[in-house]
């Protein structure tokens, strides 16, 4: 099956500074990987260049097999960016802010009935339905994270790409948020999330990726299971028919390195 | 009400009325994109910019309103490659635009035949008897292109304002949009220019939504009452002006200004209210109710 997004021997660079040194990346349809590293190893860089966000000086970078240059299908692309992008100098309703969602399926004309609609199941995916005409100013840094997430489901996307959603998120929408994870999952839908830790998300990552210097350092296929040999949840998201190398065969057993490594380490 | 039929007996009068009701419409409209995307002074450094077109009419014998658009418009224009392509700070920017409009508006009005500063003195201040009926029809046309943008785009420019990057991946031409809110906000300016003046132009487009904003909710709804405010103080001091014999543009600011002290007062209570509200449902979240800005990356 082809993949949502490929990176092969990506670089890019940050005013004149490299900071992608030769990525490569895959996930598959629905899939979910997590980019894990250090501040400064390229997270964001990586996924903000695989959407076109920032230029890649070398590589080739696809989006549903499309280079991302010539890639117009943005319906099928979710993007929650990070959330400090997100404040405005005029109050605005969650329902407003969710509805921007939708104008990727409509773009310049007036959005209707199935729009409202699509907003509505966004909004009660993250739990968010009753604080639709509620100022976004108002919300806790959690509840402002859910609405970026409804933002992007609205589009009703095959992929969602999420960067640093946990940040300083609390308990509660952290538990909410993986819900909402563990239901698109179970949909097909292909999931890239930028993490600072696993967090209450390992059992359901696939795959997590090791960025480190604007390199990957390693890969660990199914840390949930590695960690608490929950696999179940894990796998609920994979598609069959994948090659023997995919994380969701039993064959791959991550290193038991790998779990103590998560939990402090460099993260 | 006698009096106020007595004063749309004069063609002048009409036809300031009518600006005013225009410009009161447009300004906030506008404002309210430029405000959300903190650039409340962009409208200030399209004024400036606009005395170098109206200059340029003088001393073409053209009218000063269409070359007025044309230069602000490319103002506008640069200053918004500048802004998108990060190669300067946005208040450089804009300060060159602040100084570079203003001297080119000076130097030009001094070389055209017979031309002084003292020209330029309605246009600096605004003034409801030198709306001729050559600039009603310009500032109808142009008033209705601001509407149609600011209106019929409204759940597209307020994406790009809100979120840029978002916007982008949703696939929206955002380059384009960003270019015609430029644009759509020198049209705006020298739309008002007439009544209210370039040098208090940008009162109008945050004044009334700063207003709004503090008894609103939702962007839609402080774009309605911003516009709305806008309407009652461009009127409102377009007809003081009239009777008091002041310059209508001070007058207009000036009462914005005081519905807006007035708005706030009364604004106060309501806030507190919303805050007490509030907390009961932010019980038990580890965070304060203001979002905190994550630091980037």
């Amino acid at each position: 099956m082809e993949p949502v997004i490929a990176l092969t021997e990506v670089t890019a660079e940050l005013g004149g500074r490299p900071v992608l040194r030769g990525i490569d990346l895959t996930v598959a349809p629905g899939e979910a990987v997590a980019l894990l590293g250090a501040n400064g190893s390229g997270k964001s860089t990586a996924v903000r260049t695989a959407i076109g966000q920032v230029p890649a000086t070398g590589g080739e970078r696809t989006l549903f097999g499309t280079p991302v240059r010539r890639f117009r299908d943005w319906r099928r692309v979710g993007y929650v960016p990070q959330r400090s992008t997100a404040a405005g100098g005029v109050p605005a309703t969650v329902r407003e802010v969710v509805s921007a969602g939708r104008l990727a399926r409509r773009g310049l004309r007036p959005l209707g009935r199935a729009d409202r609609a699509a907003v509505d199941r966004a909004l009660g995916l993250v739990g968010m339905a009753e604080r639709a005409g509620d100022s976004v100013n108002a919300l806790s840094g959690g509840q402002h994270q859910r609405v970026l997430i409804a933002r992007a489901l609205a589009t009703e996307p095959e992929l969602l790409i999420m960067d640093e959603p946990l940040a300083g998120v609390d308990l509660a929408s952290q538990r909410v948020l993986a819900g909402t994870l563990r239901a698109l999952l179970r949909e097909g839908t292909a999931v890239l999330l930028v993490l600072h830790e696993l967090g209450p998300l390992e059992p359901l990552i696939d795959r997590a990726v090791v960025l480190a210097h604007g390199r990957v350092e390693r890969t660990i296929d199914q840390p949930g299971r590695a960690a608490k040999g929950d696999a179940g949840a894990a796998a609920e998201g994979c598609p069959a028919g994948l090659p023997e190398s995919h994380p969701c065969h039993p064959a791959d057993e991550s290193e038991p390195s790998a779990e103590a490594e998560l939990q402090t380490g460099i993260l | 009400m006698f009096d106020f039929l007595d004063l749309l007996d004069y063609p002048f009068m009409q036809r300031a009325l009518l600006a005013a009701l225009l410009i009161g419409l447009a300004a906030p409209a506008v404002g309210t994109y430029l405000v959300q995307r903190r650039q409340a002074l962009m409208g200030d450094g399209i004024g400036h910019v606009a005395l170098t077109g109206v200059a340029l009419g003088f001393l073409m014998n053209t009218s000063p309103v269409w070359t007025a658009v044309a230069v602000s418009a490319l103002g506008a224009v640069a200053m918004e490659l500048l802004r998108s392509s990060g190669r300067a700070r946005g208040d450089i920017a804009l300060a060159m635009l602040f100084y570079g409009g203003m001297a080119g508006g000076v130097l030009i009005i001094n070389v055209a035949p017979g031309g002084s500063t003292a020209n330029l003195t309605s246009y600096l201040w605004g003034s409801i008897t030198t709306v001729s009926p050559e600039d009603i029809t310009a500032i109808v046309w142009l008033s209705v292109f601001v509407l149609l943008v600011c209106l019929g785009l409204r759940r597209q420019l307020f994406a790009v304002c809100q979120d840029e990057e978002f916007a982008r991946v949703t696939g929206l031409p955002v380059r384009v949009l960003n270019l015609l809110l430029a644009v759509t906000a020198a049209a705006t300016v020298t739309v008002a220019m007439r009544v209210v003046g370039l040098l208090l132009v940008s009162a109008l487009m945050v004044i009334p939504v700063v207003t709004a904003q503090q008894v609103t909710r939702g962007f839609a709804v402080t774009l309605g009452l911003a516009a709305a405010l806008g309407v009652l103080v461009s009127l409102s001091g377009t007809i003081t002006s009239y009777y008091a014999d002041v310059p209508p543009g001070a007058t207009i600011v000036l009462i914005a200004l005081g519905l807006f002290a007035v708005v706030s007062l009364l604004a106060l209570p309501l806030a507190r209210g919303r805050a007490r509200r509030a907390l009961p449902r932010e019980a038990g979240a580890a965070e304060p109710a203001e979002p905190a800005l994550t630091p980037g990356p």
